[in-house]
């Protein structure tokens, strides 16, 4: 890995999107989360990196309020984006998923045509209002993320028949359609060759301009290549949490070093 | 009662099995000196395979004897009555249980000791009043007995026992040269678990085409039946005729187009009344009931798959009919006042139970192919900011709908198969009409009526049983056949 060229990467600093203070999950007895603490800037791609099972995807799903979908979870602490508590009795949880898009670990494109996909999310929030304002949405969803050369002569074809990189950017595309502000994303590469991995990266690269993007990540130097941002997970723990480059460096934290250095993990 | 010789080389076999298996789990573990760590199996394997090679061969050629003797027999002696007495009495099948009733009669006279059974073998019927000795013994006979058929008899009972005899010997001969050939190659490098798998292997082949043998068996059974019937019958009358009026003056209207009809209208209403309920129940337990909900409800549910058809058949007469009665008849009376229904039994009283009958028929396969559904597709709605019931409508039943469209056929199926329901709820009427709350009658009712009481197997009437119940094997096997092959394609799409 060029370090060099990781020192050198400037990082502008941008508004802060989401800040999250003192958040706590439980699963049950477990407790899954302790105590984070974190500031997500706007336009830029935040990496959580961690062992398996620190509670980076749980943190991840606390932004949407995914958890809400798991019967024995509990979310306690103060999450905000753009100042406004997402866990207030006030906030739909459902309006927050359209605002708060998510991609997932697998690629999950509905068994639907692929304008249907992408059309999903704008037609159940009433986004379009006729036939050819939809049509527009799709065609720029499928452009920022990066597959619309690739389909737009089988829009009409099931989702399900693409490739698993594709199915991959299908999927973002659909979460792009919804016009969301932020975009988190689950392990989005974990299931794709190094190909269509180097294709998504490209794509989660482009999206920093529009969104802020929230990445979960297993692989180190996926984080090192896409993120200005790293906040480093171990035990349900926040560790550490800077910029990237300072992260993969120069962490402050021991157990940081260990990890990037692959010692624990 | 004391065994007969059958039951004495049965049971000598399974003496010698026993015997066998001691016999070589002691060779083979002697044959190592006690150390059964050099053996290739464990020494109870060569105990199995010995009683295998004992039992098996024996018992099998035992069966197929027992099974095939009988037929042999009769050939030969059915040779031995002609065909004067065959013309009176109407069919060979009666002479020859006429044969078989003689002959058994002759066994019982000799147990007890009425005849020996040299008497048994030499007597004659103009010297001794057959009929007479029989009663005395407790097997009554229709007529006299004719010199022929107490010939037949006679022969029929010399062959048997000879034949009983052959066999005896060649079982016995079989178990043995089995158990010792097993026991001579017991040794410590023979191969014993193996051959044992083996045998286990051929005996669940056994069991599955067996049952695939079975299916084959009633298929073609009815299959002959309804060559029988088309003979007598012209098939296009009963594929294409319209009305349905038997007869015994053997000018009956046979037409299977009225029962159909009453068949598919009374289905019709049932999967009206289950799909929607069932699907509904099965969205709400798979989707929103809560764990413990779940638990209590779907057993309770489940239950109603386990009431017999006959009691819902109860049901609709006792109570479902009335009801409907009451507020679709009795003119002014009736909770509409008006006069549309006359009697309890009507297509609308047969579908509504046997909708209900099928509800969790539907609910619990719907319920299983809607679990089936991957999390992942419901995750990814929820993350595009769906509610709960758009993602079921938008996503979880468009890709649950192949599946839940076989579970409807296999419905249907079971709907238009069921019996006790229709006979008790739906009347005895043959007609084409679209009033649901008139009696209809359906191809499972007709079917019962017409194999009821008296019947004669060589009428029209009765046969038409048969092609009936084949064109409804037929009907329900493709819908069946559809369902599984639309069931299974969806299955794959997922895993």
């Amino acid at each position: 890995m060029n370090d060099m060229r990781i020192l050198e990467r400037d990082v502008e600093t941008n508004a802060i999107k989401i800040a999250a203070k003192g958040v706590q999950v439980f699963y049950g007895d477990t407790h899954a989360i302790k105590d984070v603490d974190v500031d997500i800037q706007d336009k830029t791609v935040t990496a959580f990196i961690g062992p398996s099972g620190c509670g980076k995807s749980t943190f991840l799903r606390c932004i949407n309020r995914m958890n809400d979908t798991i019967d024995v979870a509990r979310v306690q602490g103060d999450i905000r984006i753009d100042g406004e508590d997402i866990y207030d009795r006030k906030v739909d949880p459902v309006q927050l998923r359209a605002k708060v898009g998510m991609v997932f670990q697998k690629p999950n494109p509905f068994p639907k045509s692929i304008y249907d996909n992408v059309a999903y999310g704008p037609r159940i929030h009433g986004l379009a209002r006729n036939k050819s304002e939809l049509d527009d949405i799709v065609e720029r969803a499928l452009r920022n993320a990066a597959i619309w050369n690739e389909v737009k002569d089988r829009l009409n074809a099931p989702g399900t028949g693409l490739s698993g990189g594709q199915q991959q950017r299908l999927c973002i595309a659909r979460a792009v359609a919804t016009e969301p502000e932020v975009l988190l994303m689950d392990e989005p590469c974990s299931a794709l060759d190094p190909i269509a991995t180097a294709q998504v990266e490209e794509l989660i690269d482009e999206l920093r301009q529009n969104y802020s993007v929230v990445i979960v990540t297993h692989s180190m130097q996926q984080a090192a290549r896409v993120s200005q941002k790293t906040a480093f997970f171990h035990l349900g723990s926040l560790v550490e949490y800077g910029e990237t480059g300072q992260i993969f460096t120069n962490p402050e934290d021991p157990r940081t070093e260990s990890y990037i250095t692959g010692r624990i993990g | 009662m004391a065994l007969g010789l059958t039951g004495y080389v049965v049971f000598a076999v399974l003496l010698l099995t026993v015997g066998v298996f001691f016999m070589a789990r002691g060779k083979a573990r002697s044959s190592v000196g006690g150390d059964v760590r050099v053996l290739h199996s464990l020494p109870s394997y060569y105990g199995y395979n010995a009683a295998m090679f004992t039992a098996v061969p024996a018992l099998g050629v035992m069966l197929i004897w027992m099974l095939a003797q009988p037929m042999m027999i009769e050939n030969a002696v059915f040779k031995l009555i002609p065909d004067r007495i065959i013309e009176e009495g109407s069919s060979r099948g009666l002479v020859m249980s006429d044969v078989r009733r003689v002959a058994e009669g002759l066994d019982v006279a000799v147990a007890q000791g009425a005849l020996t059974s040299d008497e048994a073998a030499s007597i004659r019927s103009d010297s001794t009043d057959i009929r007479s000795l029989l009663g005395e013994v407790g097997v009554a006979l229709g007529s006299t007995v004719d010199s022929e058929v107490l010939f037949a008899a006679q022969e029929y009972r010399n062959q048997s026992a000879g034949g009983l005899f052959w066999m005896s010997v060649i079982v016995m001969g079989l178990a043995i040269v089995g158990g010792s050939i097993s026991i001579s190659v017991t040794r410590a490098e023979f191969r014993a678990r193996n051959v044992v798998e083996r045998g286990a292997l051929v005996l669940l082949i056994l069991a599955a085409s067996l049952a695939i043998l079975t299916t084959v068996g009633i298929v073609l059974s009815m299959l002959f039946e309804s060559i029988n019937f088309f003979r007598l019958h012209s098939w296009t009358d009963f594929f294409f005729g319209s009305s349905w009026a038997p007869n015994f003056r053997g000018d009956s209207d046979l037409s299977i187009l009225p029962l159909l009809w009453g068949t598919l209208y009374i289905s019709l209403i049932a999967l009206l009344v289950a799909v929607p309920i069932g699907l509904f129940a099965a969205i709400y337990l798979s989707e929103y009931a809560s764990p413990k909900v779940r638990a209590a409800a779907k057993p309770l549910l489940e239950i109603l798959a386990g009431i017999p058809t006959i009691v819902y058949g109860l049901f609709a007469l006792l109570t479902v009919g009335p009801a409907l009665v009451r507020i679709f008849g009795r003119g002014d009376d009736g909770l509409l006042g008006v006069e549309w229904m006359s009697g309890a039994t009507a297509v609308l009283t047969a579908g509504l139970v046997m909708g209900i009958m099928l509800i969790p028929f539907v609910s619990s396969l719907s319920d299983d192919i809607i679990n089936a559904v991957p999390q992942s597709l419901r995750d990814g709605s929820f993350g595009l900011g769906a509610t709960h019931s758009e993602t079921i409508r938008q996503v979880v039943l468009p890709a649950a709908l192949p599946g839940i469209v076989g579970a409807v056929l296999l419905a249907a199926s079971r709907a238009i198969g069921e019996t006790m329901i229709v006979v008790l709820g739906a009347g005895a009427i043959a007609k084409f009409s679209l009033n649901p709350l008139e009696a209809m009658t359906t191809i499972t009712t007709r079917i019962v009526s017409q194999l009821t009481g008296d019947t004669d197997f060589a009428s029209p009437e009765t046969l038409v049983a048969f092609a009936l119940g084949l064109t409804l094997f037929v009907l329900t096997l493709g819908l069946n056949v559809l369902a599984l092959y639309i069931v299974r394609k969806y299955r794959e799409q997922y895993e």
